[in-house]
């Protein structure tokens, strides 16, 4: 049964003051002025005119004591060391890989920092170059961790643990870094029968929880069996109340995915993108996290 | 085309979710996105329209002006198609790279367009081998997220839907030399009839079925697509096979099948929504590009 559905737009509505909060945010465009008081330090995303402290981006004013910085909303992912990413590959170099992970740089993944099969121990020789090809080819996608950031702002990748490593089968949804929120571990197994990796760069990454948890986790063998349908079911909704709590701007992390997809199941998973069940879906998230919180 | 790089393990991801009909944003193999359309978005043109199908952002313009019939068909006017596929949509794009795509997409526009009776061009005539109206239909790429076709066509229909072309007086005086003189009433203007405009559907072969309106994901793992021109009865003007892959005639059969009856519905619910737009008339709040 074909289903066309079309509408004419709607303008955005303002979003309320989405509850209580610390005090208001103090947010800037670039070429606002924070403040004339010259006794701060000033952090990223301002710059100094006129004996003014100046935003240069658009975003949120952050001040801790004496450092006054912004934080912008919409930005490219600023590699700090021990984030977790998700990134994918696009080149094959001689001792590297240059992968991709929404930053204003290509990211690198050393041959030296990556885990080879059985996980042995050894200096890599010049066969394991040679075979760098067969571990990671261009468009394989791979979760890392930021192992150090060059003075350029590049930064240098390691899969050096058995949960990083390339990834199977599943889903990626791109969103902007700053929408993910900083967390002990991003490495979710959500109870709905999915498993989510949030990449701190922005690259959410669903897959199928794999049934067992043995070495082959991070390892080279993909699993090309066909997903269950009952799974696909489960990685769609997860990825339509991805892209609907990205819409709306809320924060992402493992509880407000898990209350979005609570509250998405009255519905079919097509209708999730659909912009008032959307806004049905989020406003009842946003309510029950700030529940949660009071 | 703009295009996307995808693991191996994602495309087999995509194919098995093809098959089982349950594709990765949960549609069927035969749902479409949904499509915002607006019409009357840019001031200065006699008809325009504006489609969102997902990530892909088309605006198309329709210029009426005067010209010179074509010397083999000269008791009627015609429609002059220019695509221009901004560096906005994606960087590939920038200079003259989206050039090609453009005149493939043109082509493809005048293919469909030089059928008869798609649109009734006797009514654009004003006066036989001297004057008549031409239709410049400029279509402009914002964002490319996938089926440019199928939202290039619609937008062009709802286009021509909205367009109004001023009535035209043709006065004869005494030497016998013709004069054309304009309406002076802005609201004095005729509108084409677009019940026959056909639509483009696009089907994207992925494994051993057949999608609708495929995402750029979802184009990656697609080797062959039939583009069909369906008219809203369901009839078939036109057919183009695009991609490197191979197509076998049951397929293609079966593609033609689903192509019309998916045209058909498609039909149906732009003419609705075009109708609904109408019937606000003034009352319709404008978004434009700022809402």
């Amino acid at each position: 049964m074909a289903a066309v559905a079309m509408r004419l737009p709607v303008a955005r509505k303002a979003v309320g003051p989405s509850g209580p909060r610390g005090g208001e945010k103090h947010l800037v465009a670039p070429g606002d002025t924070i403040t004339t008081d010259t006794g701060y330090m000033r952090g990223h995303g301002t710059y100094v005119a006129e004996e003014k402290l100046i935003a240069s981006v658009a975003g949120a004013v952050e001040r801790v004591n004496k450092l006054v910085c912004v934080k912008a909303l919409k930005t490219r992912y600023n590699g700090e060391v021990g984030d977790i990413v998700v990134g994918r590959i696009t080149e094959v170099q001689q001792k590297r890989w240059k992968v991709e992970t929404n930053s204003r740089l290509d990211s690198v993944l050393l041959l030296s920092s990556m885990n080879l099969p059985g996980g042995e121990l050894r200096r890599r020789s010049a066969e394991d170059e040679l075979a760098m090809r067969d571990y990671l080819q261009e468009g394989d996608l791979i979760s890392a961790e930021v192992q150090s950031v060059f003075s350029d702002g590049a930064v240098s990748l390691h899969t050096r643990s058995l949960k990083y490593g390339k990834l199977g089968q599943g889903v990626l949804v791109q969103v902007s870094p700053s929408l993910v929120k900083r967390q002990k571990t991003h490495f979710h197994d959500l109870p709905c029968g999915a498993s989510v990796i949030l990449g701190n760069n922005g690259f959410i990454w669903i897959y199928p929880t794999p049934e067992q948890k043995d070495e082959e986790a991070g390892g080279f063998t993909t699993n090309l069996e066909p997903v269950s349908l009952s799974d696909r079911e489960v990685i769609s909704r997860l990825r339509n109340c991805i892209v609907a709590l990205v819409t709306q701007k809320l924060m992402l992390f493992d509880t407000s995915i898990l209350y979005c997809y609570e509250a998405s199941l009255p519905h079919q998973i097509k209708d999730i993108l659909k912009p008032e069940v959307m806004e049905e879906i989020v406003l009842e998230t946003r309510q029950r996290l700030l529940d949660l919180e009071g | 085309m703009a295009s996307v790089v995808l693991s191996e393990a994602e495309k087999l991801y995509i194919v098995h979710g093809v098959q089982e009909d349950l594709r990765v944003d949960g549609r069927g193999c035969e749902d479409y996105r949904c499509a915002e359309v607006e019409t009357d978005v840019v001031s200065n043109t006699s008809g325009s329209a504006r489609v969102k199908l997902g990530h892909t952002d088309i605006l198309v313009g329709v210029k009426a002006e005067m010209g010179t019939p074509k010397l083999e068909k000269p008791d009627e006017g015609f429609l002059e198609f220019f695509v221009d596929c901004s560096a906005n949509a994606t960087p590939e794009f920038e200079g003259r790279g989206g050039e090609e795509l453009g005149t493939e997409i043109a082509n493809t526009l005048y293919r469909i367009f030089s059928s008869e009776g798609s649109v009734d061009l006797k009514s654009l005539c004003i006066n036989p081998r001297e004057h008549c109206w031409v239709l410049y239909v400029d279509v402009l790429l914002l964002e490319c997220g996938g089926n440019l076709f199928d939202a290039i066509s619609i937008a062009v229909k709802a286009a021509l839907f909205n367009t109004r072309i001023p009535k035209v007086r043709v006065l004869e005086d005494e030497e016998g030399s013709k004069e054309i003189e304009l309406s002076d009433d802005p609201y004095d203007c005729i509108r084409l009839n677009v019940d026959d405009v056909p639509c483009i559907v696009t089907l994207s072969k992925i494994g051993y079925r057949h999608v609708v309106d495929a995402t750029l994901q979802e184009e990656a793992c697609s080797l062959a697509s039939l583009l069909i021109s369906v008219t809203s009865k369901g009839a078939l003007t036109c057919m183009k096979k695009v991609g490197k892959g191979s197509l076998d005639p049951e397929s293609i059969f079966e593609m033609m099948e689903t192509g019309k009856r998916v045209g058909k519905s498609l039909h149906a619910s732009l003419q609705k929504i075009l109708d609904e737009e109408e019937s606000l008339g003034t009352t319709r709040q404008k978004v434009g590009f700022l809402g």
